[in-house]
């Protein structure tokens, strides 16, 4: 009998943080002014997501990890030129808007969706990772509502840190707030963990990774299905890029206690 | 003469500066995602670790440091070790790997040219074997290069390039070599063992080479002629690394002057040997295996440097429009503001010249790598290919392939014809013979390489200064956005290594005259002129004018003499034939900028992702191409007519004064025929003396097809200071990232 995990992470891109971002109208609604060209990145919290499953993979016999990506499919394909090459992956592309101007709601149908079409995917054994919330759009409910549609109820928001016991059963790590942790324990998969950052560096990129991994995700994304995720209905009365957030500000030699006096400044003030 | 129409303010706006999705489309790897996936994972290298080195102060530094040597586990672990190798020997791209090792180089001398430099010298080093090794030699030593896999146990081995002596030798003439093997041991029935003695200079990857690629004469009469052959550091002897080369450049390779007296067995003669009558004939000579692997690394080198100007753009435009904000004058929102320097128009023209120039190189260096994808498989081929057509071994094949040059050259007219204007029997029948097909391509490789890496590098280095310049006292110092300072003396050893401009010139004044080369350089003009009909602003008429007025120039010149009766076109009359190559790399340059620019406009459309941005990159790219074609024109115009009358004899009064008329002759003459004044420009004074200057006016009685193409030329520089005007304003408006994505 197997015992592995599988493991499906959602997760997308969003714009490269070091462009500049400036909302507009589009026909379509809001948007990003030269969004389609802008360079991408894949969502920070999702890909935090990410390694933590190829590690957990890797070191769980029989587990296999899914990537289901729902965004412009001619984007994705520059993302994995990427992504692909840092941990081994089969890609599940849904091809539809990725900014931050879609409806969780709709998001979260789609994915489910798609990933109840996986072949393969024994439910049982399923582990459903994404970012806590995304870098594009803070909503921070995605993740929730595809576990409600896929009927897992043992849901973990936040989570830096998820350990195996030696029975099978699941501790997880939960941030709270304080600095505090949520210590928490589930019997087993399914379960929804919604990740911080957990523990783990990018890993670097493995080009012998990536040509195995291409070997599934060209056909994906040629296979891509459309997704009607936009927001259609749905009125924006403003749009703003937090500006003060985005002063960039370029340090040399500046050690990291010096840094962090400066953030606490910063948050005071 | 053509009007230009005024651009309005429908003209498609270059919304941001190009991203991977263009570069893929224009230098042809849109298709290929294990070049795509190179790219990004060199990028993170170079952007990261290298970028963090430079930013630190590495460079500053000779010696080959812990620091620095943290760079090659980068490197291997993000495959670009292991970019070169087959995929039976540890690597990921099957088949030629010449764009492949472009792409690689670019990235990483996007941040710094050294970086570039250390990843490729390890190529370089198992290229002999790679090109021309047996096949024991191959397998032995692809293997120890290769980064190893998870699970094995064992440490990757390095390797270095040893040609490069101290001046007399090979610093001055690759052909002439201090390094001598001989043999040391040969019993019978048994390997003889040879004994080498090589000193190296200005040797790449030295610091921890272990084992190295080295050129050497024969010292010894039961050996024949030169070769190279493998040494390794464990071999009984001396393997002295030597001291750091005190380079001013590129101080993230590790450069050093080694010293090597060993023994090795002969097996180690790459390519191996044969004996006859007791002595030892390598099967290749150190030149035969140096022309094969220089032509391709010559590229990369070519590109290294035309990274680095598409590199000072974006740090350039957000230089400048920042360059007042913060001054008690600076408004938020006021156009000196917003625009800083670039309300300055010079400013502007300067980066759009660099701009064009980064483009052109960048063009004109991945064709290059592309070509010679296509020709490898031929090149590898070729001594099988020779045989099957005849060709005698050795200096007798230049002769014969000379005497087969006719039907590559019917080959190349009916290629440029369309399909149902041309015998298409015929055509097929030559496209299937490789003989033809070698010829043209090699003809061809011939010419861009060499053209590449003295284009590139050298113009490019003329460049970067330009950038600096862009820069102000920042460009002058260590914390310059984008490292400027450090590529610009890192391009001037891009134009001396691998073979200096001089050689480059030397080597492209013999291959322009191939009349392979030159039937496609013919058929290139007719297709600029097509071009020129459906992209108007391309600049592509300018090119044609400007290949023809060369294809002229060089006709007239390989049958020309000066006043002396002396031939122009000749190998030691170099102020002649090396003009003509510097102009030829011009036109060489803007037309793959062109044909780019083709490619981005018709296989962008396919991309959804750019779809909304494609006619702003197809307008500003279209006024870049202007730009470089009228550079480009701009020179070859001036080169051609130096060379074309500057060999002559100026016309003095004493022999050719029967040409002036004096003032009452004229009166006359124009009782008779009015108007004909205006055509006489030498009268005699009053007095009967002439003008003061040197003698009547130069005419151009015989020149008539140059003077024609010349002003024709001219006249084709129509609008070109429009694109320029057009591409400065695109430079005002185009959003740039809010930081430089490496450190500074």
């Amino acid at each position: 009998m197997a015992t592995g995990f599988h493991i499906v992470v959602c997760g997308s891109l969003v714009p490269d943080p070091l462009q500049t971002l400036e909302p507009v109208e589009t026909p379509s609604g809001p948007g990003l002014k030269n969004e389609m060209m802008l360079p991408s990145v894949l969502d920070p919290w999702a890909a935090h997501a990410l390694y933590e499953a190829a590690h957990l993979a890797g070191s769980t016999s029989d587990s296999k990890v899914w990537l289901v990506s729902l965004g412009p499919k001619a984007r994705l394909q520059q993302l994995m030129m990427n992504i692909a090459q840092k941990v081994p992956f089969e890609l599940v592309a849904l091809d539809g808007p990725a900014g931050g101007f879609t409806d969780a709601y709709e998001v979260a149908a789609a994915l489910a969706g798609a990933i109840e079409k996986i072949d393969g995917l024994d439910r049982s054994r399923l582990l459903l990772f994404g970012g806590r919330s995304s870098a594009s759009r803070d909503a921070g409910v995605t993740m929730q509502m595809v576990g409600e549609r896929l009927g897992i109820t043992d849901q973990f928001l936040a989570v830096d840190k998820l350990t195996v016991q030696d029975d099978g059963s699941l501790r997880v790590l939960e941030r709270i707030e304080g600095g505090m942790y949520l210590a928490s324990g589930c019997e087993g998969p399914p379960a929804v963990c919604a990740w911080s950052t957990g523990e783990l560096p990018e890993p670097p990129n493995n080009p012998q990774v990536g040509m195995q991994n291409m070997r599934t995700i060209m056909p994906a994304l040629q296979q891509a299905q459309p997704a009607a995720v936009g927001a259609e209905g749905l009125d924006f009365q403003k749009v703003e890029v937090p500006q003060q957030r985005r002063d960039t500000k370029i340090v040399k030699d500046v050690p990291a206690e010096e840094i962090a006096r400066e953030i606490v400044e910063w948050l005071r003030s | 003469m053509s009007a230009v129409k005024p651009e309005t303010a429908k003209t498609p706006q270059l919304a941001t500066l190009p991203g991977d999705d263009v570069r893929q489309i224009m230098w042809r790897f849109a298709d290929r995602y294990d070049l795509q996936m190179l790219v990004q994972s060199v990028r993170a290298v170079a952007r990261g670790p290298v970028a963090r080195l430079v930013a630190e102060g590495a460079r500053n530094t000779h010696e080959w440091t812990e620091e620095k040597n943290s760079l090659l586990e980068a490197y291997d672990s993000a495959g670009i070790t292991s970019v070169f190798l087959e995929p039976e020997y540890g690597g990921f791209i099957a088949g030629p790997k010449n764009l492949a090792l472009a792409l690689a180089a670019f990235e990483l001398a996007w941040v710094d040219g050294g970086a570039a430099t250390g990843a490729m010298a390890g190529h370089l080093g198992l290229s002999p074997i790679h090109e021309k090794g047996t096949p024991e030699q191959k397998d032995e030593y692809m293997r120890r290069f290769s980064p190893p896999q998870p699970g094995e146990d064992r440490t990757i081995e390095r390797s270095a390039f040893a040609l490069t002596e101290p001046i007399p030798y090979v610093g001055v003439d690759t052909g002439v070599l201090g390094g001598k093997v001989s043999v040391k041991e040969w019993k019978e029935g048994e390997e003889p063992i040879l004994h080498v003695e090589k000193r190296g200079r200005f040797i790449t990857n030295m610091a921890f080479a272990n084992f190295v690629s080295a050129a050497v004469d024969s010292g010894d009469e039961r050996i024949k002629g030169s070769c190279m052959i493998i040494l390794e550091e464990n071999d009984p002897g001396i393997y002295d690394r030597g001291t750091a080369t005190k380079k001013l450049v590129h101080q993230l390779s590790a450069t050093s002057d080694p010293v090597f007296s060993l023994d090795v067995p002969a097996s180690r003669i790459i390519g191996g040997y044969t004996v006859k009558d007791g002595v030892i004939i390598p099967n290749y000579s150190h030149g035969e295996i140096i022309d094969s692997v220089f032509r391709r690394t010559r590229v990369t080198v070519g590109l290294m440097t035309a990274a680095k100007l598409l590199s000072a753009v974006e740090p350039v435009v957000r230089y400048h429009r920042g360059r007042f904000r913060g001054g008690e004058s600076d408004q938020p929102g006021s156009p000196r503001h917003q625009l800083g320097l670039q309300q300055k128009q010079d400013a502007l023209h300067r980066l759009v010249d660099i701009w064009a120039t980064g483009e052109a190189s960048a063009s004109l260096g991945f064709a290059a790598a592309r070509l010679f994808d296509e020709l490898d498989p031929l090149d590898h081929r070729r001594e099988e290919i020779f045989e099957a057509h005849d060709i005698p071994a050795g200096r007798k094949a230049i002769r014969a392939l000379a005497s087969r040059s006719e039907p590559a050259i019917e080959y190349v007219r009916l290629a440029a014809k369309p399909e149902d204007e041309r015998d298409q029997a015929r055509f097929q029948e030559l496209e299937a013979n490789e003989l033809v097909q070698y010829l043209t391509k090699n003809a061809l490789a011939d010419v861009l390489c060499p053209a590449c890496k003295l284009w590139n590098t050298g113009h490019g280095a003329n460049m970067m200064r330009e950038a600096v310049s862009l820069m102000g006292g920042y460009g002058i110092t260590e914390d310059c956005p984008g490292f400027l300072p450090q590529k610009w003396m890192d391009a001037q050893l891009e134009a001396t290594y691998e073979g200096p401009e001089a050689v480059q010139r030397r080597q492209l004044s013999v291959t322009m005259t191939n009349e392979v080369f030159l039937a496609q350089f013919e058929e290139w003009i007719t297709e600029m002129r097509h071009v020129a009909g459906l992209r108007p602003g391309s600049g592509a008429c300018t090119l044609a004018s400007a290949m023809d007025l060369w294809l002229w120039t060089l006709r007239h010149l390989l049958e020309a003499k000066d006043a002396h009766g002396v031939p122009l076109y000749k190998g030691h009359r170099q102020g002649v034939t090396f003009p003509m190559a510097d102009a030829l790399c011009w036109l060489l340059a803007s037309r793959y900028q062109i044909m780019d620019l083709i490619e981005l406009e018709e296989k962008g459309a396919e991309n959804a992702s750019l779809a909304e941005a494609l006619p702003g990159y197809g307008a500003f790219y279209t006024d870049l191409c202007h730009v470089q074609a009228a550079a480009a024109g701009g020179e070859v115009a001036r080169i051609c007519s130096s060379l074309v009358f500057g060999y002559n004899r100026h016309p003095c009064w004493t022999t050719d004064g029967d040409r002036v008329y004096s003032d009452s002759e004229l009166t006359v003459l124009e009782n008779v025929m009015p108007g004909l004044c205006s055509c006489i420009v030498d009268v005699l004074d009053e007095d009967g003396s002439p003008p003061v200057k040197r003698g009547p006016c130069v005419r151009f009685d015989g020149y008539e097809p140059f003077t024609l193409r010349r002003g024709k030329l001219d006249g084709c520089l129509t609008g070109s200071r429009m694109a320029k005007d057009n591409a400065a304003l695109a430079l005002t408006q185009v959003t740039i990232p809010e930081a430089l994505d490496y450190p500074l």
